[in-house]
């Protein structure tokens, strides 16, 4: 019988890590990360679980650990945030364009100055074009099957590359809420083995990161992104798999609500789109017909599934943790470019620096960008940045930047 | 020819059996091909010079020297070339301390 | 879940605020009052809020309780039960401010204090004294007496938003042996001890 527990984020991605039976795990401690790896420490001090904890002197050296033992045959894994995620990020290069799978979390916070611990989505979105896979859970239950998940597909001979866990920094990471921990039999039936395209052991030399001709380099890259598409395909069996064993179908790289009959789309990633889906029901019961479409996956992005849910709507409204400067939010680049029946489209980054953004606000959001498209038919507004109530018009193109504040309808400015 | 072609045949780099190119390569001589045919000039030794250091042997960028042991006149090791692969670069000319290598021309138009 | 159950879920939850000094125990009350939740078999939520986290500091800590999963993770802004660890978070004016902010009509304020306070109407108030509780049961943590678990107890008794004994069964399934009991007894003696205030009627401001 599977166990069901009140854990924290963090401890759900520490249970995932030690049912895929993890061999070796390197890591530093960085806020909000910390609880991950103090959490696998005190799982394998009990003897709970048999894996080799390394403490390192930065992380960078954690990726560089972990990706030694990866690279010796082992399953590996690490975890960081911002600051940690930066310092670490050219072994993230390294490891992927070694196609040496290999698991890490990112629980996601800002990067600073000035000082911040809270969620922010800069950190993982650095990471979008490494080759590393990228998913964002929305709740603890997520992040633990994802961890699962992800130590599959990025050992699937079809992939043969990292990826990464994102969970929300204190919003997952430190929130309690019930877990249910698969039987190690179902995860062992799940993970088969572990495959991967090369080892590298004493007796067998082999020369790493060697000078290549520039064509082979080339192909090398182009052999990354094929492997990323084929990726879905993998992500789809090992989900739809999973879901059989546990109860809990992964089998979508998106997770829709509401979105079928909807003339009005919410897209997003990480914990609030689960004050999405409530803002969903609310703007329903004001008669505005309102869906949810959260991206599970962010590498490979899912494109197919966005250019078929975009079609006939009227209104895509994007929200993002992060922001391009000097352009727009990361995910509204990357979700405009598949809308190739090109609805209306907003783009409102919020929540930086951990500000809280709850399902009033969203529905807030919605509501503005609505009457938006009431008022003048069709529009394309990249940069409608949402903080404490107010509205800010910060679009590239907008010559001077029109950064008038408009207060949002029945605003009462953010809370907490 | 494309860069996993080259691959393929063992020149550069190893290719996974899934098909992904790898950042990896294997030790086998002759990495970049025959380098033989880059030499305009050839290292050639006095055995009777040689004092059997291995400097030669340690320096070679090519790993082109084997010493064979007790070979010498006085039964010193002495530095035995592989002109398959010694593309000429005189670093062994350069290191040797008692002037037992030399470098000489390579006749042109000729093997 | 049926189109439309995920607001209703969020409708029927009762959403609580903590508030504590850092070192008081609010995060842990919080996660306490989750586990009891789950031993009735009901979901539950607890969501700290971090800042300065200095030993001393007004701290918050956030929990939803309900019949069934609400997807919100955003902080709760306006709750049905505030409950306060900390007696000068009632008493200092600017501190106070904070605590009322945001109840719902009808709503409960549980508070650790000596003596009932002056508070705002539009909320029933109860007050038990478990400061007093933890340095008679000797739960004394360098020199902090540690109210949170028997906050757990004065919340059972005056929402009953879980049972004395799920309070009882999550303490002792947290901490091991005089210390689970302690903390027990401390429970247990808060839920015998807490009474509704009467309220002497102030402005609301």
């Amino acid at each position: 019988m599977p166990a069901r527990m009140g854990l924290r984020g963090n401890e759900a991605v520490a249970y995932a890590v030690k049912l895929a039976r993890v061999e070796v795990v390197a890591a530093y401690p960085i806020t909000p990360q910390t609880i991950v790896v103090e959490k696998i420490d005190e799982l394998i001090s009990k003897g709970e679980m048999d894996a080799e904890m390394i403490h390192v002197e930065s992380e960078h050296s954690a990726l560089a650990a972990a990706y030694g033992a990866a690279v010796g045959g082992v399953r590996a894994f690490t975890a960081t945030a911002s600051h940690g995620l930066a310092y670490m990020y050219e072994m993230l290069w390294w490891t992927a364009a070694s196609r040496i799978p290999l698991v890490m979390a990112i629980i996601t916070r800002a990067i600073g100055p000035p000082w911040n611990i809270h969620v922010e989505h800069a950190d993982i979105m650095s990471t979008r074009d490494t080759g590393w896979l990228i998913s964002m859970a929305e709740n603890n239950q997520e992040a633990l099957d994802l961890t699962i998940i992800m130590f599959r597909v990025t050992e699937d001979p079809r992939v043969y590359l990292p990826g990464i866990v994102g969970l929300d920094g204190f919003i997952l990471s430190h929130t309690v809420e019930p877990v249910e921990i698969p039987d190690q039999e179902a995860v062992d039936a799940f993970l088969p083995p572990r495959r991967q395209p090369y080892t590298i052991e004493p007796g067998d030399p082999k020369a790493m990161g060697n000078l290549v001709p520039d064509e082979y380099f080339e192909e090398l890259r182009m052999d990354m992104h094929r492997s990323m598409l084929e990726a879905r395909r993998v992500i789809m069996e090992a989900g739809r798999e999973y879901g059989k064993l546990t109860g809990r179908d992964y089998s979508g790289l998106v997770e829709c609500y509401r979105c079928g009959d909807a003339d009005t789309l919410i897209v997003g990633m990480g914990s609030w789109m689960g004050d999405a889906k409530v803002a969903v029901d609310m703007l329903r019961e004001k008669g505005l017909r309102a869906g949810a479409l959260r991206l599970r996956w962010v590498r490979p992005f899912p494109w197919e599934e966005l250019r078929e849910a975009g079609l006939g709507k009227r209104l895509v409204v994007v929200l993002d943790r992060s922001i391009s400067f000097g352009h727009a939010g990361p995910l509204f680049l990357e979700v405009s470019s598949a809308l190739e029946a090109r609805p209306s489209m907003v783009g409102v980054p919020a929540g930086i620096g951990g500000v809280d953004i709850s399902y009033e606000d969203i529905a807030r959001i919605v509501e503005e960008a609505y009457g938006m498209v009431e008022e003048r038919g069709r529009v394309f507004i990249p940069v409608y940045w949402y903080h404490l109530g107010r509205f800010y018009r910060l679009s590239p193109g907008a010559a001077p930047p029109e950064a008038v504040a408009r207060a949002a309808p029945g605003a009462g400015g953010g809370g907490g | 020819m494309s860069g996993v072609e080259a691959a393929r045949r063992g020149l550069v780099a190893r290719i996974d059996p899934a098909g992904h190119p790898l950042p990896l390569s294997e030790a086998a001589p002759g990495s970049a091909g025959r380098t033989g045919f880059w030499r305009t000039h050839r290292p050639v030794l006095e055995p009777a010079r040689c004092v059997g250091c291995y400097l030669c042997w340690l320096y070679c960028p090519e790993d082109v020297i084997e010493m064979a042991e007790g070979a010498g006149p006085r039964g010193q090791a002495v530095p035995v070339i592989d002109y398959e692969y010694c593309k000429g670069c005189g670093v062994c000319v350069d290191v040797c301390p008692t002037r037992a290598l030399k470098l000489v021309e390579e006749p042109i138009g000729e093997g | 879940m049926e189109p439309g159950g995920f607001l209703e879920a969020l409708q029927r939850a009762v959403e609580l605020r903590f508030h504590g000094r850092g070192g008081q125990g609010a995060v842990t009350a919080a996660t306490l009052l989750v586990r009891a939740a789950m031993i009735e078999g009901k979901w539950g939520q607890s969501i700290p809020s971090f800042g300065a986290e200095r030993r001393g500091a007004h701290v918050l800590a956030f929990a939803r309780i309900a019949g069934r999963p609400v997807p919100v993770h955003s902080m709760v802004r306006r709750p049905h039960v505030v409950v306060v660890l900390d007696p000068s978070l009632v008493y200092v004016e600017s501190e106070r401010a904070k605590v009322v902010r945001g109840i719902r009509p009808g709503g409960v304020i549980v508070a650790n204090v000596p003596k009932p306070p002056r508070l705002e109407a539009g909320a029933r108030l109860y007050t038990v004294n478990a400061t007093r509780i933890a340095e008679e049961l000797g739960l004394v943590v360098a020199g902090w007496p540690v109210v949170n678990t028997a906050m757990l107890g004065a919340l059972a008794k005056a929402t009953g938003v879980v049972s004395i004994d799920s309070v009882v069964e999550a303490i002792l399934g947290y901490w091991r042996g005089r210390v689970a009991e302690l903390n027990a007894e401390a429970a247990r003696r808060a839920y015998r001890e807490t009474r509704e205030a009467i309220v002497e009627r102030v402005a609301a401001r």
